[in-house]
């Protein structure tokens, strides 16, 4: 991966009107999830009820940022052709410190060195032209 | 073999011969063609279905499609309807066919799935979570999805690219005996595996399904109505679904799946176990969805299908006869009727017309199906005559 992620034009999120504060926070260089007050589960991606209780009294939390690689591919032949000119490239399930699980962009120097168990941090990083909340080895 | 309750049985099965690409057919073609096939076999005519089910047709037909089928085949069905499981539809068809027959909807049911495939592929523009949070990531497609969980598995439990490979290792070496199959007279040992171009690491090129045009249909009935027809039936013993996720991220675990839940409930209706099993029929998008349905049936503790599959003879005269037709690792994948392919094996196995590869005595198959990114399961005990 040598090139500049903020020169690609691949597909950036279908932004909702529930999720729009977790982009919003990303473009901050944040990253927000969701908590049940009602059964204290944390909750990723937004949703409009929360998926273990079905409660609709969710509110926002920021993150640490810490994380720990669940698992983690180096795509050599991305999905999507916008994706070839980045090639290859980390993607990685990241378990946030909170607990919920996201699939997110993995910032490896040197190259593709992971490894599972791995902790990570949030690394905000422009791709595409939007901030998302990449991660990287602490 | 105890004596056991058959659910439905399957009387009919089509087949079409896979192919790379298609050019100028249409889906509603191939599905025309394939259950024509279906009904000749169960000896039956077009006006005796009474039931359709079908799957949701990128590109072709994105709604009304059962109306859209009947039109075209000339057939009034008194139940129809689309089965959308991924990989598991044609499994969750024969299922539901069952399941209608025995509330009285129907009495015969036509499954059938096909698909044409051209240079440029049709694409489904999704709007969904899967779409907002796993795209824009770099992380389009199921071979990244299947990419997390074989690492996840070989980190946990020091699974190797030798155990996944061999997976497909014999999925070729079976498919030498299938003349239809897209990878037949094309052998591959381990090293071409291992030495087949990384996609996303840890998946070969060799470790994931081809992707070809093709159809597969099955004629689902009552074990009285199979009565009636005096051909070689098959019926099913017992079944079992779960769905649980869509994304990987939303995983309840990336080393056990849904198929778990799915086969403990088809060997408990059938009162049945894994290695009684003449034939393993199971679900083969990659290596390491095999990997896993090995572990989840029982046939081994989780993390040891390596040592379950080492020095195993998994042919039609072996240990463990698995996926006989070469898989969709060996044969192609045609789209959902990827799926019904491991159908369609079973009945013939079960009927004893398997030819080449037919196992002696074949009495009991278990058949899965996956979709998704290991979210949709259902599991089939198919059986010869009671």
């Amino acid at each position: 991966m040598t090139v500049d992620l903020s020169s690609l034009s691949t597909p950036g999120p279908t932004i909702t009107q529930t999720t729009a504060p977790f982009w919003e926070a990303a473009q901050n260089g944040k990253l927000v999830f969701q908590y049940c007050k009602d059964c204290g589960e944390s909750v990723l991606y937004p949703r409009k009820i929360c998926p273990f209780c079905w409660s609709h009294n969710l509110i926002w939390k920021s993150a640490s940022g810490k994380g720990e690689l669940k698992s983690f591919s180096v795509v050599h032949k991305p999905g999507h052709p916008a994706w070839i000119p980045a090639a290859p490239f980390v993607v990685g399930l990241v378990q946030l410190f909170e607990g919920p699980t996201i699939l997110s962009f993995i910032i490896t120097e040197p190259r593709y060195s992971c490894s599972v168990g791995q902790k990570l941090e949030l690394a905000p990083t422009n791709i595409s032209g939007r901030v998302l909340p990449a991660f990287k080895p602490v | 073999m105890k004596a056991k309750k058959s659910y439905g049985s399957i009387v009919g099965i089509g087949e079409l011969q896979p192919s790379r690409l298609t050019y100028g057919r249409t889906t509603l073609e191939m599905i025309a063609e394939v259950s024509k096939l279906a009904v000749l076999d169960a000896g039956l005519e077009p006006g005796h279905i009474d039931g359709l089910l079908v799957g949701p047709q990128v590109g072709e037909t994105p709604q009304h499609v059962p109306a859209t089928v009947c039109e075209y085949l000339g057939i009034k069905p008194k139940m129809a309807n689309v089965v959308d499981l991924g990989g598991a539809s044609a499994a969750g068809m024969v299922w539901r066919a069952a399941a209608a027959i025995n509330a009285g909807m129907c009495e015969v049911v036509l499954c059938v799935l096909a698909n044409i495939r051209e240079e440029i592929p049709a694409r489904s523009p999704n709007r969904n979570p899967i779409r907002e949070f796993d795209v824009p990531f770099g992380a389009s497609g199921a071979n990244t999805s299947y990419a997390l969980l074989m690492q996840a598995h070989m980190a946990k439990f020091g699974s190797t690219a030798e155990d996944f490979a061999t997976i497909a290792m014999w999925a070729r070496r079976n498919a030498q005996l299938n003349p239809s199959a897209i990878f037949y007279d094309k052998p591959a040992e381990l090293e071409d595996i291992l030495n087949s171009p990384m996609i996303a690491s840890p998946l070969h090129l060799l470790e994931i399904v081809m992707p070809v045009a093709g159809g597969e249909a099955v004629i689902v009935v009552s074990a009285e109505f199979a009565k009636k027809l005096g051909k070689p039936t098959v019926h099913l013993l017992g079944a079992g679904e779960k769905i649980t996720h869509r994304s990987v991220s939303q995983s309840p675990s990336l080393t056990s799946g849904p198929l778990k839940n799915a086969i403990a409930n088809a060997f408990e209706q059938s009162k049945t176990q894994a290695k009684e099993m003449s034939l393993l029929s199971l679900y083969d998008c990659y290596t390491v969805l095999v990997a896993i349905t090995i572990e989840d049936a029982g046939l081994c503790a989780p993390g040891e299908f390596g040592k379950w599959i080492r020095d195993k003879d998994l042919g039609h005269t072996g240990d463990m006869s698995l996926n006989t037709h070469g898989g969709q690792l060996g044969f192609g994948q045609p789209d959902l009727a990827g799926g019904m392919t491991h159908i369609v094996e079973a009945v013939r196995q079960l009927r004893g017309e398997a030819d080449n590869r037919q196992i002696k005595d074949a009495m009991t198959a278990l058949v899965t199906g996956n979709g998704a990114t290991m979210s949709e399961a259902t599991a089939l005990v198919l059986g010869a005559e009671l």
